[in-house]
């Protein structure tokens, strides 16, 4: 049987900064093709989690596997090429214009230039954006147009594994929602592996095949969304009944009745 | 009016090409420093810190202060440097002046390379690491372009300092702008110190446009601007450094440095000795400015080749005496002490003395009924006393103050010109005049006598560097000026120089003294 994508052993990791959060032996897997939305409350540990698998953050108990190979036996900047990073600051390069920005990796993967130049057309049909906008400053494009250019740019060089932290939290809520569903078509198609974080219950229930609630930097439960609700922590179970209940009462108070 | 201007026209090429040389590779050399400097402190706070605070330390010190540090530090380390290499470093001239402005030009350039690199949007730099930038890469390819347009604002700055600056090198010897506002101000030439302040100005002013094109080029990601100013940069370097370069190039090949302090007697002594090495085929060039104790070790060190000093001077700066032997006798142990100390030959007296007296003004002398300093003694607690800028702190000064019990009610220090004016204003009452200076004659000045005599003889003698003490060219040219200046010739050559209406230049004194004598 080939092994999983991302395997997480044993992972600890303490800050002894001011925010001292951690993580505290934390194993996971995630399956090929696999969306896993990572969930649970600020300070719960899901980001630092993130960037643990593709060594933005190094780990100080555990190791990383990715597809089998311990991912700290690669050189860190090597390792990142190979896996598409989307956050919630988006961070394009303002002196580069789209078209640059998300021909990044492919260029430090030196890329012929025409190949280059043909992918970065390509990425922008995917993401649904004009092809006339590679010329453009990513200043002169709205948020949502600018976090569509850094999924691009993520997914320039084919990765199979996409890391997304809360990629759509600075959104209005209407953008989000059709921006969350692009992505989703997308790493369908594409038959990536995501791993998300977000804060958003809905979101991850909406998004994700599975899903792993984090408190306190540890793993409390994994499983699809409909095992979740059952579950018997009482943790788990008050978060995932949150949208429901949420729902109930927007519904309530749209009708008129005070809930 | 229109013979100095005409005279400032011809030293341009070689003050310009000194100072465009000067400025230019200070800047520089403060670039390559500064900016791994500021990328480091920009990483880490421990470093940022020192960094910091020793270029702001730097900047506090005066930039003239900075660069006359650099000589004894160079002298100093010249010492060590010496057996090693064989030979010793120049502790005059472009080295401590490229030092001291290199120091000078970092402060702007790190504090803006650090804020530069530290305003960087943290999210840029996040993205940089998450699509897998090596370190040399996130740094060539985000943060350097990002932090261009502030680092190059700090350049602009520290440009216009360095150029500025630059004009104060003259004081340890690098032909610079600054040659005329020094001679200019010493000899009270105002058409020379505003001609070398206005080229300053043009040359800082250009250079900060040009730089303010590649900032403005960095700032909108306009490659045609940054190429422009870069281009225009080097073509004006080129162009300012061509001429003197040239100069440089059919000058001969053996070419003398003659020194000057920074009086006009001096300057016109130095035109005189290059005007007849010239005449001879010779190469010359002239640093003027020098102070007292610089200049004598300046011909020790082999930094100039031939100077004019004062035997009272030499006895008491440079031989540390105090006593007042007759003037024969001091002019003999001499010729024995600085030729068995420094190999330094006294060539011989050029036949006039410049003295260090005290002098008043006719009228009030004639008032107080003074007429020597003894007379003075009790009536200084009333007076002010003028000086030049370094006979307080001479050794003349103390041995005058213990021999007659001297106390003025104030002493004010004046570059040499502007003391005789504050004696006719009478903002001073009693100056240290110089004898051979003809202002004396000029304003009716007394000159008091010294009847102890406290103040040693300063007969004005040639001085050749050690390493000239055999040069045949060199004694050809000197040896007609032996005892052929009369003291009244050289007044009068002073006078042209500093009279208020008139004016010649030292060149033309120096012509007039060939004539005379």
């Amino acid at each position: 049987m080939a092994p999983p994508l991302i395997a997480l052993d044993r992972i600890g990791k303490s800050f002894d900064g001011e925010r001292s959060f951690a993580i505290r032996h934390v194993d996971l897997t995630v399956e090929r093709g696999a969306f896993l939305a990572l969930v649970g409350g600020s300070g719960a540990g899901k980001s630092t989690l993130l960037k643990i698998i593709n060594r933005l953050i190094e780990p100080d108990e555990g190791q990383v596997r990715l597809d089998g190979r311990a991912a700290k036996d690669r050189p860190a900047a090597e390792l990142r090429r190979g896996i598409g990073y989307v956050f919630q600051g988006v961070g394009l390069f303002p002196h580069m214009s789209v078209g640059e920005n998300i021909a990044t990796v492919p260029r430090l993967l030196g890329w012929a230039r025409g190949e280059i130049e043909a992918r970065v057309g390509e990425l922008l049909d995917l993401v649904g954006l004009p092809r006339d906008y590679a010329a453009r400053p990513p200043d002169a494009l709205s948020g949502g147009q600018q976090q569509r250019i850094g999924i691009a740019r993520a997914l320039a060089a084919r990765p199979p594994i996409m890391l997304m932290d809360e990629p759509f939290g600075a959104l209005d809520p209407l953008t989000r929602a059709s921006l969350g569903e692009s992505y989703r078509a997308l790493h369908d198609r594409l038959g990536l592996t995501t791993v998300m974080v977000t804060h958003d219950i809905q979101e991850a229930v909406l998004l994700a095949d599975r899903m792993a609630v984090m408190k306190d930097g540890r793993l409390l439960a994994v499983g699809e969304p409909a095992g979740l609700t059952a579950s018997s922590d009482p943790d788990v179970a008050a978060l995932l009944d949150a949208p429901r209940r949420q729902a109930a009462r927007v519904a309530a108070r749209l009708d008129g009745r005070h809930g | 009016m229109d013979d100095s201007l005409a005279a400032a026209w011809r030293l341009l090429p070689g003050a310009l090409t000194g100072h465009v040389l000067l400025s230019a590779s200070a800047l520089m050399f403060g670039l390559i420093l500064s900016l791994p400097l500021a990328v480091l402190a920009s990483r880490h706070a421990q470093v940022r810190w020192p960094v910091l605070a020793l270029a702001s330390l730097v900047q506090t010190v005066p930039s003239l202060a900075l660069l006359a540090l650099f000589y004894p530090l160079l002298l100093a380390l010249s010492a060590v440097i010496r057996p090693i290499l064989g030979h010793a470093l120049p502790a005059l001239g472009f080295l401590p002046s490229l030092l001291a402005l290199t120091l000078y030009s970092m402060l702007p350039i790190l504090r803006n390379g650090v804020a530069g690199l530290t305003g960087i949007d943290p999210d840029v730099l996040e993205a940089a690491d998450g699509v897998g930038m090596t370190a040399p890469q996130k740094l060539w390819q985000v943060q350097a372009p990002l932090a261009a347009p502030v680092v190059m604002a700090g350049v602009r700055t520290a440009a216009v300092w360095t150029i500025g600056a630059a004009t104060l090198s003259t004081a340890v010897g690098q032909s610079s702008l600054g040659d005329y506002i020094f001679s200019g101000l010493q000899t009270e030439n105002w058409v020379y110190v505003l001609f070398g302040c206005a080229a300053s100005a043009l040359l800082a002013l250009a250079a900060d446009q040009l730089l303010g094109l590649i900032e403005a080029g960095a700032r909108r990601r306009d490659g045609r601007r940054i190429a422009l100013g870069a281009a225009g940069l080097v073509l004006g370097v080129c162009a300012a450094v061509a001429p003197g370069a040239l100069a440089q190039l059919h000058a001969p090949a053996r070419s003398y440095v003659i020194g000057a302090k920074n009086f006009s007697e001096q300057f016109t002594l130095a035109a005189l000795i290059g005007d007849r090495l010239r005449a001879d085929g010779a190469g010359v060039s002239v640093k003027q400015g020098l102070g007292s104790a610089v200049i004598f070790r300046a011909l020790a060190a082999g930094d100039l080749d031939v100077y004019v000093d004062y035997t009272g001077t030499l006895w008491t700066n440079v031989l540390g005496r105090n006593d007042t032997p007759p003037p024969q006798v001091m002019l003999t142990e001499l010729k024995r002490e600085l030729a068995a100390r420094y190999g330094v030959v006294l060539l011989g007296p050029l036949g006039f003395e410049n003295a260090y007296a005290l002098a008043m003004r006719g009228d009030r002398a004639k008032a107080l009924a003074v007429g020597s300093i003894a007379d003075l003694e009790p009536r200084a607690p009333d007076l002010v006393l003028g000086s030049d800028l370094e006979f307080l702190s001479r050794p003349e000064w103390a041995a005058l103050k213990s021999a007659y019990g001297l106390s003025f009610r104030a002493q004010r220090s004046y570059s040499p010109t502007f003391m005789y004016g504050a004696l006719a204003d009478g903002e001073a009452d009693v100056i240290s005049a110089f004898s051979s200076d003809g202002r004396i004659a000029a304003d009716g000045l007394t000159v008091l006598s010294d009847p102890k005599h406290a103040i040693p003889s300063y007969d004005a003698v040639l001085l050749i560097s050690p390493r000239r003490a055999h040069d045949e060219r060199l004694r050809r040219a000197l040896l007609p000026l032996i005892g052929a200046i009369r003291i009244e010739t050289m007044r009068q050559a002073n006078l042209m120089v500093d009279r208020d209406r008139d004016k010649r230049t030292p060149a033309q004194a120096a012509a007039f003294l060939e004539t005379a004598r």
